[in-house]
């Protein structure tokens, strides 16, 4: 019944997004507020509809309720409860399900907390938020299916994917949704302003919050995603630059673009077509991820089950929202005011020089990821574009922008004194210096790239705080005073120091463990011991194990650190019993920053030994704490009083104010 | 300068920036991609020592050999040819004989194609895409049953079976 229930209610959400679709939009035109006001209430309507659908298949799956087919396929009676309830998105259905609550949920707060943006370009926003949910819950209620019954209702399930019961599947997909779909609001404000051919700084004032929301949600599911794949496939790597991987990498770098220029909009109404133009493309390659992750055109190595018919479903979607949307852009951008001029080397300049950084790395990793596709449409051989070519093409690109990053809040608006800015880096400098002599006296020379890659984090490092450091004044004004004036900054200063301090801690983790790593594959027998990492690992011996929904064989080895016990390390094999699959769990110990990853492979037939491999990686865990602490500075920045979602209702209440005079 | 002299200064800048990263794309993609390549691709035309090739197949039955302590010896076949393979490191959880597998590498040469990366998929029904295709080119693979000639799907029977019967009756 709830099952029904919740099939009814996903018909009935795409009939409330269809008439969300029309009467706002129309209402808008002939400026009629009766017809715009349907908008809040549809939305906020359509996703309570929305929730009731997810829940409907939540229960499905917290009650083992294998006559439905979705969870006959992806669950288990004997999994954990955290894995059955995981289990509803770890997979293609319950997944795209997730996608849509979460448009709705975004699309219900911008009903919410929209009080205060202009009637009309609230009610178009609503509109083409609706747009994106009645293609998406087409898609579903035609091609993906979750509620479909299953006649007769088999006694026990297919049990989920043994990759995904983890807690890595509870925390990855729905932060990692929330910042694609987090995009769409971005994406529905541009083609609203273009509709209405109107864009002003209220408008960037309105945008800039949802971005930094959305990215920080971004941020952190890229991250997880990556410390997750890093632990559970046991192949001590952290990024392969697989294709689904670029796919949310994609809209991370044009998001994080559009994040610079949006400030560039708010604060000096310039940029206002180009920062129109990222949001389009922000989105538009979240919808691409969607794609190339749910069609499976592209092999990679974290796909699942998919399905061709879909992937020409959401290809007609992707076509029709990106062409659609570009169009619309092509007609009207040229009709938008451009405004506040700016010097070449001023905070606007090196804006700009970072969007077109990040905008150019962005178009080189979806060339490496769509050639092999377009290649093999034409007809051409099939090839793979694998880790070369991303690191020949992106490393580079990313060399100037990281350099150039410390400068940026250190140049004035309008017109900036690049010398003056330079200047005031010498501590950054000496400090980046400092850390290439070390490297390269530590390493007798051999490490001179990895020298220089490290100078660059500290460079990055220590001069992301300079500009704090400047405008307290601690020299001149005195300790006290100082430490005032920083806590009178506003908080959108320390979220920038933040954010590019953290984007130096993932470059330093990035060098760290991938110029001093170390590996050691061997056959151990028990009682072996083996040398890596610092470390003397004593092999101790196999043992069998059950557990819930698997059996293991778990690998315990003794851990020596000079002459000091350091505890034991477990690595294990399990055979999931349903699927009669086997996956690998690395034994992990973290020291400081630095971890010991040690992975089990086939054990020999003859006497207990087994295979071990074992990897040293030095700062490795500054590249996932690097990302959350990005996270971190956009949290604080969007906890900025400017920003925060009310702020316009004030500066309404002040309308003398000159809009931007508070930038 | 002028106001048109710095426009054209900053257009000249962006356009700089967009030809590096053309010429650093189309150098990457002629000296750093690998290609798809079955046994008898290779049969016929053996890749070059430094072009990488994905050669991809089935892991041919009885073939896989651990040797040493940690190099392992198995043989990739598409049925008609075979290819040897030796491969440093830890198989992937889902490796197993008579199922498809891909390996990234270069050919030796004493033709024995030296892998550095192998991979099977996270799903026990996975084949890789490149070896489908290859497989239906050749007419030994046929949509929604797989390989028409028997040759060791033991493994993979159980399952797409389970799954085959669900879609009838869900669908």
């Amino acid at each position: 019944m709830i099952v029904e229930t919740g099939h009814y209610a996903l018909i009935l959400a795409l009939s409330l997004a269809l008439i969300q679709s029309v009467l706002p939009l129309v209402g808008a035109r002939i400026g009629d507020a009766r017809m715009m006001e349907t908008g809040r209430s549809t939305a906020v309507g359509g996703f309570l509809l929305l929730a009731l659908s997810f829940t409907a298949l939540v229960v499905a799956y917290g009650t083992s309720d294998f006559s439905v087919l979705n969870v006959f396929a992806n669950s288990h009676s004997q999994q954990p409860l955290i894995y059955k309830l995981t289990a509803t998105w770890g997979n293609h259905e319950g997944s795209m399900l997730l996608w849509v609550l979460i448009l709705g949920f975004f699309g219900a707060l911008v009903a919410a907390f929209g009080r205060d943006l202009p009637e009309s370009l609230r009610a178009n926003v609503l509109s083409v938020q609706a747009w994106i949910t009645s293609a998406f819950l087409l898609f579903i209620l035609t091609t993906s299916n979750p509620f479909t019954r299953l006649v007769p209702t088999p006694p026990e399930g297919q049990d989920l994917n043994p990759i995904l019961q983890d807690i890595g599947l509870a925390i990855h997909p729905p932060l990692l949704y929330l910042g694609y779909v987090g995009f769409s609001i971005a994406f529905s404000f541009a083609v609203a302003a273009l509709i209405d051919g109107r864009v002003d700084a209220a408008w960037a004032r309105w945008v800039r919050p949802w971005t930094l929301a959305a990215w920080i949600f971004l941020t952190c599911g890229i991250a997880v995603g990556s410390y997750w794949a890093y632990y559970e496939l046991g192949w001590g790597g952290w990024w392969f630059w697989d294709p689904v991987e670029n796919a949310s990498f994609m809209p991370w770098l044009s998001g994080t673009a559009l994040l610079h220029s949006a400030l560039v909009m708010e604060k000096r109404s310039a940029l206002k077509i180009w920062t129109i133009l990222l949001a389009i493309l922000t989105f538009s390659l979240s919808l691409l991820g969607t794609f190339l992750v749910r069609s499976g055109v592209l092999t990679s190595v974290h796909a699942f089950a998919t399905d061709p018919a879909r992937g020409v479903f959401i290809l007609a979607i992707l076509c029709l929202f990106i062409g659609g949307s570009l169009a619309l852009f092509a007609l009207r951008a040229s009709s938008l005011e451009t405004g506040g001029l700016f010097a070449p080397i001023s905070r606007e300049g090196s804006l700009v020089l970072n969007n077109l950084f990040l905008t150019t790395a962005a178009a080189t990793v979806l060339i490496g990821t769509l050639y092999p596709l377009f290649l093999d449409v034409l007809g051409g051989a099939k090839i793979s574009v694998g880790a070369p070519f991303f690191n020949l093409t992106f490393g580079p690109l990313m060399v100037p922008l990281l350099f150039a990053v410390p400068f940026g809040p250190l140049l004035a608006w309008k017109r900036g004194d690049l010398l003056g800015a330079a200047q005031r880096l010498y501590a950054a400098a000496g400090a980046a210096l400092l850390a290439v002599i070390l490297v390269i006296a530590f390493t007798r020379g051999v490490a001179v790239l990895a020298a220089l890659g490290i100078g660059l984090s500290a460079w990055l490092m220590v001069g992301s705080f300079v500009d704090l450091w400047e405008r307290a004044n601690f020299r001149r004004a005195g300790f006290r005073i100082g430490l005032s004036r920083l806590a009178g900054l506003p908080r959108s200063a320390f979220g920038t120091a933040i954010a590019h301090f953290g984007l130096g801690a993932t470059l330093l983790g990035i060098v760290g463990a991938s110029a001093f790593g170390t590996e050691v594959i061997t056959t151990m027998k028990p009682g072996d011991t083996v040398a890596a990492g610092g470390y003397e690992i004593r092999f101790e011996g196999l043992s069998q194990r059950t557990g819930p929904n698997f059996t293991a064989e778990v690998g315990t080895f003794r851990l020596m650190r000079g002459n000091a016990e350091s505890g034991t390390l477990e690595s294990s094999r399990r055979l999931y019993t349903a699927r009669q699959m086997p996956t690998t769990e690395a034994g992990i110990r973290t020291r400081l920053f630095s971890q010991l990853y040690l992975s089990l492979g086939d054990a020999d037939a003859n006497g207990g030994a087994t295979v071990v491999r074992i990897w040293h990686k030095p700062l490795v865990t500054l590249i996932w704490l690097g990302a959350l602490v990005m996270a971190g500075g956009g949290i604080v920045s969007l906890a900025d009083r400017r920003l925060r979602i009310g702020a316009p209702a004030r500066r309404r209440h002040g309308k003398a104010k000159p809009a931007g005079a508070t930038a | 300068m002028t106001r048109k002299q710095k426009r054209l200064a900053s257009i000249g800048g962006v356009m700089l920036v967009i030809a590096v990263a053309a010429g650093l794309v189309l150098t990457a993609l002629s000296d750093s991609v690998a290609y798809f390549r079955s046994p008898s691709d290779i049969a016929a035309e053996a890749p070059g020592p430094s072009q990488r090739v994905r050669l991809g197949g089935l892991v041919q039955e009885g073939t896989v050999q651990r040797g040493g302590s940690d190099t392992v010896r198995f043989s990739v076949t598409d049925t008609v040819e075979s290819v040897p393979v030796v491969y440093r490191g830890l198989l992937p959880d889902l490796f197993r004989e008579g199922q498809g597998v891909v390996a990234e590498g270069t050919l030796g040469p004493d033709h024995v194609f030296v892998a550095d990366t192998v991979l099977a998929k996270h799903d026990e029904n996975y084949m890789p895409k490149e070896v489908v295709d290859d497989l239906k080119a050749r007419g030994l693979w046929e949509e929604g049953k797989g390989m028409v000639k028997a040759s060791g799907g033991e493994d993979a029977a159980p399952a797409p079976v389970a799954a085959g019967s669900v879609e009838a009756s869900g669908s």
